[in-house]
């Protein structure tokens, strides 16, 4: 008889600890081939205000761990997803049923995403800030400074690349980010998050939730500590909705292009303008 | 208090040609609203009427943003970038050309003194537009890419605290970056706005480009609302700001917002006090407190906070409340009625919350809408007074133990737009500034404002920057960032 294999249970992410959902409900994820792969979490708006405590008391430690530091971790990934690249080809090949020579490019485009937003952890105030030239003597600079607590929105496909193109410029700038896995295609979200465990990720830093987009949607656009928005994986009517109640404390809320670019990292920070007299 | 007493220094009226009526500024004219409809302005020193203004309603707003399409199309966003700079250019030096008249005003149509008027609010708008003159042909460089694109139709909402400027920060950096405008000014102050309009004939400035509608908060809804508006910039209370995001919600329409505030002014216990008394001052009765970074709280270290109480009463009496178009004037006329309810109401909050009014003597004319320096002593974090915008010269005082409490304090507001730290120590005030939630740190200084220095909040104080390169990026699109 042929070994049987140990199948993995794919739960929630949050504070550094695996849960189920405190609601107990599961949903069912199917492979391209329709065959019953697993059944993640559906995540209450429990588990949503779970993570965002998590998030909300991680943040201030990752925001004010040195640039170096952050960098160092974001890099950290892309070593432990290297060594993973197996499973995360496995996972893409089943799930959304393309060659394994595509799932891996696609790993590696992920990785090398990493890799790019590591570096750009401590250049963002060089580039993205200034020393203002104000008519007086003044000292007069102005430094991006992240906001606090960013939900992401991850996109269906690709499921990996989508999921670390969203979620590496939010936590590259000292955010702490609670990123929703695409409802039908989550399993490489919640590998990545057994990554992030093992990668010097300070616990809190990455809470990843699975479950219905339509469902959290709303629940992440009312919840007053979240700052800002990524939804990359929302319908436009779904995103219109979540503008509508964000607007409750003023969420910044944006969707980008496919493009890596710094702009992405720093529409989740403030600048912060300091004003000091020059003089004897 | 015995002593040399000022005499009375009044500035001319003369200088301040102001109609008896104005149209609304549109595709280069001054135009007659559809409906004829109208509103008085007044002079809120003396409540006299100062002239009869248009009021645009819907089919004006069309109009209007009719007219600022055509002229983005057809003219603004073909002209070659640094003739465009020129244009900027030559209203920066009309402005300085007429910047007395426009000081004057100002203060006859905001109440504000002539002082204020003359050496902040007028220099410093020309010095937006002669800033961002020389961004027109340099976009380039602003860190979007190669040729960055406008954004296109701008519908802009100013507030009636600093009339000019704010119109400044909204049309200069706009109109770098290749945009055309719809400004509506605030009900209250409209003069300055309809003054600059002869600014933009006598510089020839394409028909078009700038169109202003004065009108009130039902003609700023017409204009957010309207479906050819590509961005609203908007400068006023919170609550505004949050409908108006709401209203393009499920639009394309991008927006900067420019909110509420309610700073915290730190005094540690290594501060210079003297200097730091002169920055309380400065940051709660500038502009009788009407501003929205105003250092409405001021928290003082335990061990100082009797010193610093004592020697800013002191200051607070040698304050001169009175005609805003004397130039001795430390405190100008609040500036409506409205505005002067809200201001009672709110700190009358503060007396039956239990906090220490305190005012210095002062008459008050009996003409006019006043309201004396003030300052409320054993404040604690839930009153009203320490969490509300009082939008006037009402300062709430706290006090903290450690720094440590003094941020957390600081910081305990749902707004985060500006903050003051006092100290004389380098490193704790680079700690405190960079502990400190707010977009605007002033240390050792207070209410500073420059074009090349953004301006903006966090948390609910607004989206977005204004000055410098950060605010002329808010006028042009992005290659990363979806329209919407």
């Amino acid at each position: 008889m042929s070994r049987i294999d140990v199948n993995k249970t794919y739960k929630l992410f949050i504070g550094g600890a695996f849960p189920r959902s405190e609601s107990g409900r599961v949903y069912e994820v199917k492979g391209a081939n329709k065959k019953f792969i697993a059944n993640p979490s559906l995540a209450s708006r429990k588990d949503l205000r779970d993570a965002v405590v998590a998030a909300k008391s991680a943040h201030s430690g990752w925001a004010n761990a040195t640039a170096f530091n952050r960098g160092q971790i974001l890099y950290r990934i892309a070593e432990i997803m290297e060594g993973r690249s197996e499973q995360f080809i496995d996972e893409i090949c089943e799930l959304e049923g393309v060659t394994s020579k595509a799932a891996k490019i696609q790993i590696e485009e992920a990785i090398d995403t990493w890799v790019w937003y590591s570096g750009w952890c401590d250049k963002l105030s060089s580039v993205t800030g200034s020393l203002n030239q104000v008519s007086g003597p003044f000292y007069n600079f102005t430094s991006p400074e992240a906001l606090g607590v960013v939900a992401i929105f991850a996109e269906n496909k690709p499921s990996l690349l989508g999921v670390v193109r969203t979620l590496a410029p939010v936590i590259a700038g000292g955010n702490a980010a609670v990123l929703i896995a695409s409802e039908n295609y989550p399993l490489s979200a919640i590998t990545l998050s057994e990554v992030i465990a093992t990668s010097d990720m300070p616990a809190g830093v990455v809470n990843i939730l699975t479950g219905k987009s339509s469902e959290l949607a709303p629940w992440v656009g009312a919840h007053m500590e979240i700052d800002g928005v990524d939804v990359a994986g929302l319908s436009k009517k779904q995103e219109e909705e979540l503008r509508l109640v964000g607007a409750d404390n003023l969420k910044r809320v944006f969707r980008f292009s496919s493009i890596n670019h710094p702009d992405r990292i720093t529409s989740f920070m403030e600048q912060k303008t300091v004003w000091h007299p020059i003089g004897i | 208090m015995s002593g040399f007493e000022y005499a009375n220094a009044p500035e001319s009226k003369a200088i301040a040609n102001i109609d008896n009526s104005y149209g609304l500024f549109i595709g280069g004219k001054f135009v007659n609203p559809k409906k004829g409809k109208s509103f008085n302005t007044i002079n809120p020193a003396t409540e006299e009427i100062l002239s009869k203004i248009g009021y645009a309603d819907r089919l004006d707003v069309d109009l209007a943003v009719k007219s600022a399409r055509t002229a983005f199309t057809k003219i603004w966003s073909k002209m070659p970038a640094k003739e465009r700079g020129k244009y900027l250019y030559r209203i920066a030096r009309i402005m300085q050309e007429r910047a007395r008249e426009f000081a004057v005003v100002e203060t006859l149509d905001n109440g504000k003194p002539i002082r204020e008027s003359r050496d902040t609010d007028i220099p410093l708008a020309a010095a937006h537009f002669f800033y961002h003159a020389g961004w027109a042909d340099k976009l380039d460089y602003v860190g979007l890419g190669n040729k960055p694109k406008p954004v296109g139709v701008v519908g802009q909402i100013i507030p009636w605290n600093f009339p000019l400027l704010m119109l400044a920060w909204k049309i200069a950096p706009a109109l770098a970056a290749g945009n055309t405008v719809v400004l509506k000014p605030a009900e209250t102050t409209p003069l300055t706005a309809l003054l600059f309009a002869q600014v933009c004939q006598q510089a020839g400035l394409p028909d078009g480009v700038v169109n202003i509608i004065t009108g009130d908060g039902v003609t700023g809804a017409a204009l957010v609302n309207h479906p050819d508006i590509n961005k609203i910039a908007f400068t006023g209370s919170t609550e505004v700001g949050k409908a108006i995001a709401r209203s393009i919600s499920a639009t394309k329409k991008s927006a900067t917002l420019e909110l509420g505030g309610k700073a915290a002014n730190l005094v540690f216990d290594d501060a210079a006090i003297d200097e730091a008394v002169e920055g309380i001052v400065n940051g709660i009765f500038f502009n009788q407190g009407h501003v929205c970074c105003a250092g409405s709280r001021l928290l003082l270290q335990e061990n100082i906070a009797d010193e610093v109480l004592e020697k800013l009463k002191k200051r607070m009496s040698l304050i001169r409340v009175g005609d805003p178009m004397d130039k001795n004037t430390d405190l100008g006329a609040i500036n409506s009625a409205e505005q002067l309810k809200r201001i009672q109401e709110i700190s009358n909050t503060g007396d039956a919350e239990g906090a220490n009014r305190w005012s210095p003597e002062c008459k008050l004319p009996s003409k006019g809408f006043w309201y004396p320096p003030t300052i409320f002593t054993g404040v604690s974090q839930s009153h009203r007074i320490a969490r509300e915008e009082i939008f006037g010269p009402v300062l709430s005082v706290l006090t903290f133990r450690t720094p440590a409490e003094g941020i957390e304090k600081a910081n305990n507001t749902m707004y985060g737009l500006s903050a003051g730290i006092w100290s004389d120590k380098g490193s704790k005030v680079l700690w405190a500034a960079k502990q400190l939630k707010a977009g605007v740190i002033w240390s050792n200084t207070f209410n500073k404002f420059d074009p090349a220095s953004p301006f903006g909040g966090y948390k609910e104080s607004g989206w977005g920057r204004e000055g410098g390169r950060h605010g002329l990026a808010g006028y042009l699109t992005s290659d990363v960032k979806a329209s919407k």
